[in-house]
């Protein structure tokens, strides 16, 4: 009996754990289907007619492809320049090492905010025009820090012996890093992108300071609803959702299935 | 401080037939020096070429360190390494004549194990239409013919240290690294890839340099043992020469068993000393300043109890403490004037704890260590 209300209480504070975080996302997907303009319940539908609105917006699909891109070459970077930042902290051990570490790590203790400012007044002192490239910039610089710490989390000695073999058996420093650092490091490298890309897809602040005429998703549905709610907004957000959440899995997924085979191979 | 000088070492490898003249490794006033602490110091080396050289030594004791200094993975802080009349003290590893097989064998394990064993291959740029034949020849003279398609991860241990083996051959290096290379092989299996190796060391013509603390291993593997300890090279031979004339006490007490009776030189001269000890004046060869402390060292099966041959000397009577019949020999331990004495008596020989012996040696099979 006591048993039961153990997993009766537990299964309570989970429902009510999961359904804080998830409630508001599975009421903004159900609301997208909605047939009603105003997002109040009962739900009313299901309808597709906010998602044909929404793919026959222009502007709207403007910045999903803007911002799909700033995240795929803001990813890339964040990812190459946090595995090399890494590679060489891990392996040359630099003098003052500890100080580099600490800050490639800082940015993470900035607010964005700070970033985008810094950034727009950088900008006007050197005369540049807002401009998506400069928003890539800003994700870059945000996004370092997490794809940094990933890649030296993933530098174990292991893979230290197995370059150090590469490199007897004649590996240049560029085949050692192309022929085994990276291929031992895939994984870790492909999480890093994933994650840097999901921060750059819905990051709001940075794009919204930096970015000109062309605006991201995110900024162009804070407009959009600057003029008042419209459930096409649901529908955007819903497929922001979606994206992030399948590249989320897809990571997982890689990782995991690794770890299974690598499982595998300890019980041999 | 102990040098190692070239004669000794001249000495220890005359016997071996592959040497040849000249010296394929030399090592000159090689040390390497932690923040203050010595790992490695003086040490002298000269090694001809194909030579099956093992590095015995204690863990902690600068074998490896040794060994990685030859590679080029570790940089000395004082010394010279030459190879084959070239200074390579300050090139990387790569562009030395040298392979390593490591420890844990360091294979690829994204890559299978035919694109292991073509990596060095590879790296050299040697024409792609020509790998294929070379790996198969490489597995096929370690005796994996057939395995090329294999993960790594589908070999057994014994399988993996073959990969590695190939691999570093494929480099084709003046010099085989090999840093304790059957560590990870259960017994059974490491004596039979002893065996392997040494008949892949005598088909390559290679020099083979080899780290392990296992004495039984460097026995049966090495035309000569370099033994380090405490970060210098003690001695260096033969097999048979450190082990019936070790030159340290620390010699004779790490390969294989000795008892040993220490003592102070009472009188010296022309080639002989008589060494004062508890168990009376022993007068042996040896060298020695008066009035310094020395041991006399003696391996369990050259002890004879009962009568006294002509040649022998007369050590003393001992007391049985505990004897052990192991087959070919009773090992039996024994007390004379509270100096405990290993010996080895033939199995015809049964003697129980209390039995007195009366036991003498042969001045040829005594050795005299000041050290």
């Amino acid at each position: 009996m006591r048993q039961i209300r153990g997993i009766l209480g537990t299964g309570a504070v989970l429902a009510l754990a999961y359904g804080f975080i998830y409630l508001p996302v599975a009421v903004l997907v159900l609301f997208s289907f909605h047939e009603l303009k105003a997002p109040v319940p009962p739900f009313q539908g299901p309808t597709t007619a906010w998602y044909e609105a929404l793919f026959a917006d222009p502007k709207l699909m403007d910045a999903l492809v803007r911002s799909i891109v700033i995240a795929v070459v803001s990813g890339l970077g964040s990812t190459v320049l946090g595995f090399l930042a890494a590679f060489g902290l891990a392996r040359f051990r630099p003098p003052l090492a500890g100080l580099w570490r600490f800050l490639l790590l800082m940015p993470l203790t900035v607010a964005p905010m700070c970033v985008g400012i810094g950034l727009l007044i950088l900008a006007n002192g050197l005369a540049l025009p807002k401009s998506l490239a400069l928003v890539t910039l800003g994700h870059v610089a945000v996004n370092l820090p997490l794809a940094f710490t990933i890649c030296l989390a993933q530098m174990g000695g292991h893979q230290e012996v197995l370059e150090r073999a590469a490199r007897d058996l004649g590996a240049s420093e560029f085949r050692v890093l192309t022929r085994v650092t990276v291929p031992l490091l895939w994984p870790a490298l492909f999480a890093s992108f994933c994650l840097c890309f999901t921060f750059s897809w819905d990051e709001f602040i940075i794009s919204f300071f930096l970015s000109g005429f062309d605006v991201t998703l995110p900024v162009a549905i804070w407009e959009m609803m600057r003029a008042g709610i419209n459930p096409k907004i649901n529908a955007a957000g819903t497929i922001v959702f979606i994206l992030s959440l399948g590249l989320v899995l897809v990571g997982e997924i890689i990782l995991f299935g690794r770890r299974r085979r690598h499982d595998r191979r300890v019980e041999l | 401080m102990t040098v190692v000088s070239n004669s000794d070492l001249v000495a220890g490898t005359a016997a071996v037939p592959q040497a040849s003249a000249g010296s394929h490794l030399s090592i000159r006033g090689l040390g390497k020096t932690y923040g203050g602490h010595a790992a490695l110091a003086d040490v002298e080396l000269e090694i001809g070429a194909g030579q099956y050289v093992v590095l015995l030594g204690p863990s902690g004791s600068g074998k490896t360190t040794l060994l990685s200094m030859i590679g080029g993975f570790t940089v000395p802080t004082r010394g010279r390494i030459a190879i084959g009349g070239k200074d390579v003290t300050a090139l990387p590893p790569a562009r030395r004549p040298t392979a390593t097989v490591f420890q844990d064998y360091a294979l690829f394990p994204h890559l299978t194990v035919e694109a292991n064993v073509a990596f060095p291959l590879a790296m050299r740029d040697v024409a792609r239409a020509e790998r294929p034949k070379r790996v198969a020849q490489a597995l096929d003279l370690v005796g994996l013919a057939g395995f090329g398609r294999r993960r790594i991860h589908e070999l057994s241990g014994g399988q993996r240290q073959r990969v590695a083996l190939a691999r570093a051959l494929l480099v084709e290096p003046e010099i085989l690294l090999l840093d304790e290379p059957l560590g990870a092989l259960d017994l059974h299996l490491r004596r039979q890839v002893q065996d392997e190796l040494k008949a892949l060391q005598r088909r390559t013509g290679r020099t083979f340099v080899h780290v392990t603390h296992d004495q039984e291993e460097a026995m049966v593997l090495a035309d000569l043992i370099v033994i380090v300890h405490n970060g210098r090279i003690e001695d260096a031979g033969t097999p048979q020469r450190l082990y019936q004339r070790p030159a340290t006490r620390f010699v004779a007490e790490f390969m294989g068993e000795s008892s040993l009776i220490e003592g102070r030189v009472a009188a010296a001269g022309e080639g002989r000393v008589t060494l004062e000890t508890p168990l009376g004046a022993i007068s042996l060869p040896g060298k020695a300043m008066a009035g310094a402390m020395g041991t006399i060292a003696i391996r369990p099966e050259n002890w004879l109890a009962g009568p006294r041959p002509d040649d022998a000397v007369t050590i003393g009577r001992a007391t049985v403490i505990d004897s052990v019949f192991q087959g070919a020999t009773w090992r039996v331990r024994a007390r004379c004037q509270g100096i405990e004495l290993l010996l080895r008596l033939p199995p015809d020989r049964a003697v129980s704890p209390g039995d007195s012996l009366d036991l003498s040696c042969r001045e040829r099979q005594m050795v005299f260590l000041d050290r």
